[in-house]
């Protein structure tokens, strides 16, 4: 597993300026982290729409936000979201937790949350690639994050749990 | 009960620097009152997000005083805000135009009209500056002071409901909407 300091750090070294979140129990472990680096800019909501508002409220006022959610919430915030990217056109950026994803993958997880994930990211049409912390190595991490805030629209990094 | 519209000459006269966010009725009554780049129509829109629009931009440009217009039919899609916006010190104003109704869609009462203590849930939340106001004549005299001192604060302004109103518009497109509102800091800053 990577360290969740070099997973702040990537954040905060790719130029992401707030972190607007809710945490489950797998990003969750990112807390002490991205709280030493981030501090008042660690922004924590009450709903996940609510986080894609103000991170484009954010955008409205020149930061460069990252909403960090998990997927359960990303269906939720399904309004916001279409708002957010197809009527303001903002480029916003998402990190959404796949619940369970490892284990549905592996056939052994009921958890219906990562069977829609793929399918409501691609009805949203919004760009998304995968990581898989399990698996794959720091270096590739900071790759990953490095894409996510260099593409030009809005786009996600589904980040296997 | 004030009117829509009277509730808006008041903040008009009183708003001075301010940026002032509209959404839904007040997207179509605000025009008339201001049409600066310092107001901003957000219009399309996704129910109950201004308060969160509004903070977000409070928190990227810090200086910005930001004064927020929701219904409470917006409100009530998103109280939660209210919790997140009074853990922030920032100059936000929430004015919740209270009409206890769903204007635009024809004017549907919402759930819990006329019951339900926004100014309640606003101090519930956790914020300390909060009014409610039912008349004209209260608000202008509490106006400056609501508009005035540190943020964030919550004023519920009970509006009488109007039925048939037309779908508002906004006065402009989002794009050319954000751009105005962008050149008030960035003219500051030359």
């Amino acid at each position: 597993m990577i360290a969740s300091d070099a997973i702040a750090e990537a954040f905060q070294a790719t130029g992401f300026t707030h972190i607007v979140w809710i945490p489950d129990s797998h990003l969750g472990t990112w807390d002490a982290a991205l709280t030493a680096r981030y501090a008042n800019r660690l922004l924590r909501v009450s709903r996940e729409g609510e986080a894609i508002a103000l991170a484009a409220g954010l955008m409205i006022g020149q930061a460069q936000p990252l909403v960090v959610i998990q997927c359960t919430g990303f269906f939720e915030a399904g309004d916001a979201l279409r708002n957010v990217i197809y009527d303001l056109k903002l480029p916003l950026k998402f990190l959404i937790g796949v619940r369970n994803g490892r284990n549905y993958a592996a056939g052994t997880s009921k958890d219906s949350s990562a069977r829609f994930t793929k399918p409501i990211v691609e009805a949203w049409q919004l760009p998304y690639a995968e990581f898989d912390p399990f698996e794959q190595t720091e270096a590739a991490m900071r790759d990953a994050v490095q894409t996510l805030a260099a593409t030009p629209t809005a786009s996600a990094l589904l980040w296997v749990e | 009960m004030m009117e829509l519209d009277e509730a808006l000459e008041v903040l008009a006269a009183t708003r001075g620097e301010h940026i002032v966010m509209t959404t839904m009725s007040s997207v179509g009554a605000w025009p008339k009152f201001s049409d600066t780049p310092r107001d901003f129509a957000y219009l399309p829109s996704s129910m109950g997000q201004v308060v969160p629009l509004g903070l977000g931009l409070a928190l990227a440009q810090q200086g910005l005083s930001v004064i927020v217009l929701s219904g409470d039919g917006s409100l009530l899609m998103n109280l939660g805000c209210l919790v997140t916006l009074a853990c922030h010190s920032v100059p936000v104003r929430v004015l919740l135009l209270n009409n206890g109704l769903y204007e635009v869609t024809g004017g549907q009462a919402v759930a819990g009209a006329s019951r339900t203590n926004y100014a309640g849930i606003a101090r519930a939340s956790g914020m300390d500056r909060v009014y409610s106001f039912t008349s004209k004549a209260d608000w202008q005299r509490n106006a400056e002071e609501c508009l005035s001192g540190p943020g964030p604060v919550f004023v519920e302004l009970q509006i009488r409901g109007k039925l048939g109103e037309a779908t508002p518009s906004a006065p402009r497109g989002m794009a050319e909407q954000i751009a105005r509102l962008q050149s008030t800091w960035q003219h500051h800053a030359e």
